[in-house]
């Protein structure tokens, strides 16, 4: 297993650096100069070529490349260009409101899809089926600002239940964090949770076809023990591949209901930061996004070796 | 014919649904009473009704007809966009797969590195690489995002079908790599590329209404959902609600008329799924 982390982190590093490449060049290709974007045309030309200078705009596109890289690698992802605040420092910020919302939308996710698919494919054909079927037609077709929007119309302008945008810090108030909290995770929950109910289902219902089902059965065990411990356990190795990348795509979960809910977390940033063509900040989102989404399927991949025993990376049964 | 409707209703429902979507789109004019960007302030914000199927915007104009040009807008994205990943991706993975060796491996590299990238976030920084946006820049990178899929996929069904006997038999006798590659392996790996490309389809339509709700895609007053959607929010407050309900439903039944439709392509083409019945 060892060996195969380390295989799969060596395989890793010219793909990184093939994506650090793809970052700074679609950036760069951009035409238009953000200096000029933000100093203004009428902005003094000597001071014009002093901040090109500042931001290493003035060199050559290669020489700017091995710069940014370097400077990356130390934990310098440079400053913004709207605000003059280390890149940095402005992704750490946000960081933990991202998470927050991240996590929670998983956690809502992966528990509606675990007992509703069980019971789905436990109960196969009957009206909670259908309905579970539906929902996870209509949860994957839905587009998140769209059910966004139906939230807070719904339950912040009409009912007045919570509030329809904002943050409030967990160490401030916990309760009104909660508040702010329930609408964007119901919002970014939802195509996720359709999508793993979905395969909570499929996956269950092909392993109760399985011998091992039917020798449990033949034992006599209870159908919940058969269920809980025989069949969920063996169909949960592809669900965890499907969270585990869910997890790696939080940041571009995040982007759009950030966005509608006011929510002040890294998607927020992105796309504030594309709109103000503020490269330094859209050059390190991308680069972290991209990043902790090849790290989560390299943890996917582990963890599926992991979980299950007949998978052998060595190419040797274990 | 009769048989198969029998067998697979799903397809024909799905199809069916496609079938109507596209129709709306070509008879757009017949269909919708007003002119999509025609203002007419002294109808500014009139709730659904006889005269508005789906009410007015701020600026007068008809939801109803803004919903149903709009169709227009997401299905060429969506058609487009998926050609242009479609075209790219099983050229390369066509080549990649049958050529072999260092051309494959420097291929499959280039499509990891792209495979790294959120699919949104990818579409995003493309379109932020253009200085203005615009509609057909969310395509090309709509499109460019669905390239690794394609590449995968058609590698993948090459390597299975390579070395099987009718293509060591037309090797055999001569036929140049072109001719192996488009008459005997391509026509044999086209099942799971037609269902890629309807669901990608589904895909494709949601990204362009993401891209066009965060502005990123075709700019007013170009009737699109996603943009039509974003600019309803600043009458949310009001309880102006149907700003927003037709765009919507219509971004929803798009996505769903081709996820539908392709699963069920899905389950009719692979035996394999036919059997499980799941």
């Amino acid at each position: 297993m060892t060996q195969y982390i380390a295989r799969r982190l060596l395989l890793m590093l010219p793909v990184a650096l093939l994506v650090t490449i793809v970052v700074f060049v679609l950036l760069r290709l951009s035409p238009g100069d953000p200096l000029v974007i933000y100093a203004g045309e009428e902005r003094d030309p000597v001071a014009l070529a002093a901040l090109r200078v500042e931001y290493g705009l003035d060199r050559s596109m290669p020489e700017q490349y091995v710069s940014w890289i370097t400077h990356a690698l130390q934990g310098d992802l440079g400053r913004s260009l709207r605000t003059r605040q280390p890149v940095l420092e402005s992704i750490v910020e946000r960081l933990p409101a991202t998470l927050e919302l991240g996590i929670a939308a998983l956690l809502l996710s992966v528990t509606i899809a675990m007992v509703v698919g069980t019971l789905s494919a436990v109960r196969r054909n009957s009206p909670l089926d259908l309905l579970a079927t539906g929902f996870t037609l209509a949860g994957v077709s839905l587009p998140n600002f769209f059910l966004g929007l139906l939230l807070i119309l719904v339950l912040s302008l009409a009912i007045r239940i919570f509030p329809p945008g904002g943050y409030t810090a967990l160490r401030e108030d916990v309760w009104e964090n909660v508040r702010h909290l329930i609408l964007p995770a119901i919002t970014l929950a939802t195509a996720s949770m359709a999508v793993n109910m979905r395969q909570v289902r499929s996956s269950l219902l092909e392993t109760f076809g399985q011998d091992y089902m039917r020798t449990a059965r033949a034992k006599g065990l209870r159908e919940t023990t058969v269920v809980v411990r025989h069949a969920l356990k063996n169909a949960l190795i592809p669900v965890v591949t499907i969270v585990g990348l869910q997890v790696g795509a939080i940041i571009e979960g995040a982007i759009i209901t950030e966005q509608i809910f006011s929510w002040p977390g890294i998607g927020k940033l992105a796309v504030d930061s594309i709109n103000g063509r503020d490269y330094p900040v859209v050059q390190a989102v991308v680069l972290v996004s991209a990043l902790s989404f090849m790290a989560s399927t390299l943890i996917v991949d582990v963890l599926y070796a992991w979980l299950d025993p007949r998978i052998s990376y060595s190419g040797q049964r274990s | 014919m009769s048989w198969y409707l029998r067998r697979h209703p799903r397809v024909f429902i799905g199809g069916g649904l496609v079938a109507f979507l596209i129709l709306v789109a070509v008879f757009a004019p017949w269909i919708a009473r007003y002119d999509p960007t025609l203002v007419n302030v002294s109808q500014s914000l009139e709730p659904p009704g006889p005269d508005h199927w789906f009410g007015t915007d701020d600026l007068g104009r008809d939801v109803f007809a803004r919903t149903v040009y709009g169709s227009r807008i997401s299905l060429s994205v969506g058609l487009i966009a998926v050609g242009i990943g479609f075209f790219t991706g099983v050229s390369i993975g066509l080549f990649a797969g049958y050529v072999g060796g260092l051309v494959d491996l420097l291929a499959m590299r280039a499509i990891d590195a792209l495979l790294a990238f959120p699919a949104l976030i990818l579409a995003i920084s493309i379109t932020a690489a253009f200085q203005k946006p615009e509609l057909w820049h969310a395509m090309v990178a709509i499109g460019v995002v669905a390239v690794p899929l394609y590449t995968r996929l058609t590698r993948g069904q090459v390597l299975s079908v390579r070395e099987r006997d009718f293509v060591l038999a037309a090797r055999t006798i001569g036929a140049p790599p072109s001719r192996i590659v488009l008459r005997h392996i391509f026509p044999n790996i086209t099942n799971p590329l037609v269902v890629q490309a309807t669901l990608s389809i589904a895909f494709a339509i949601l990204a362009e209404a993401t891209l066009s709700f965060l502005g990123f895609g075709a700019q007013p007053p170009t009737p699109t959902w996603g943009a039509d959607i974003n600019y309803s929010q600043r009458w949310l407050s009001n309880l102006k609600w149907w700003m927003s309900v037709g765009p919507g439903l219509g971004i929803f039944l798009a996505v769903f008329a081709f996820n539908f439709f392709g699963d069920a392509l899905r389950d009719a083409l692979d035996p394999r799924l036919r059997r499980s019945g799941t």
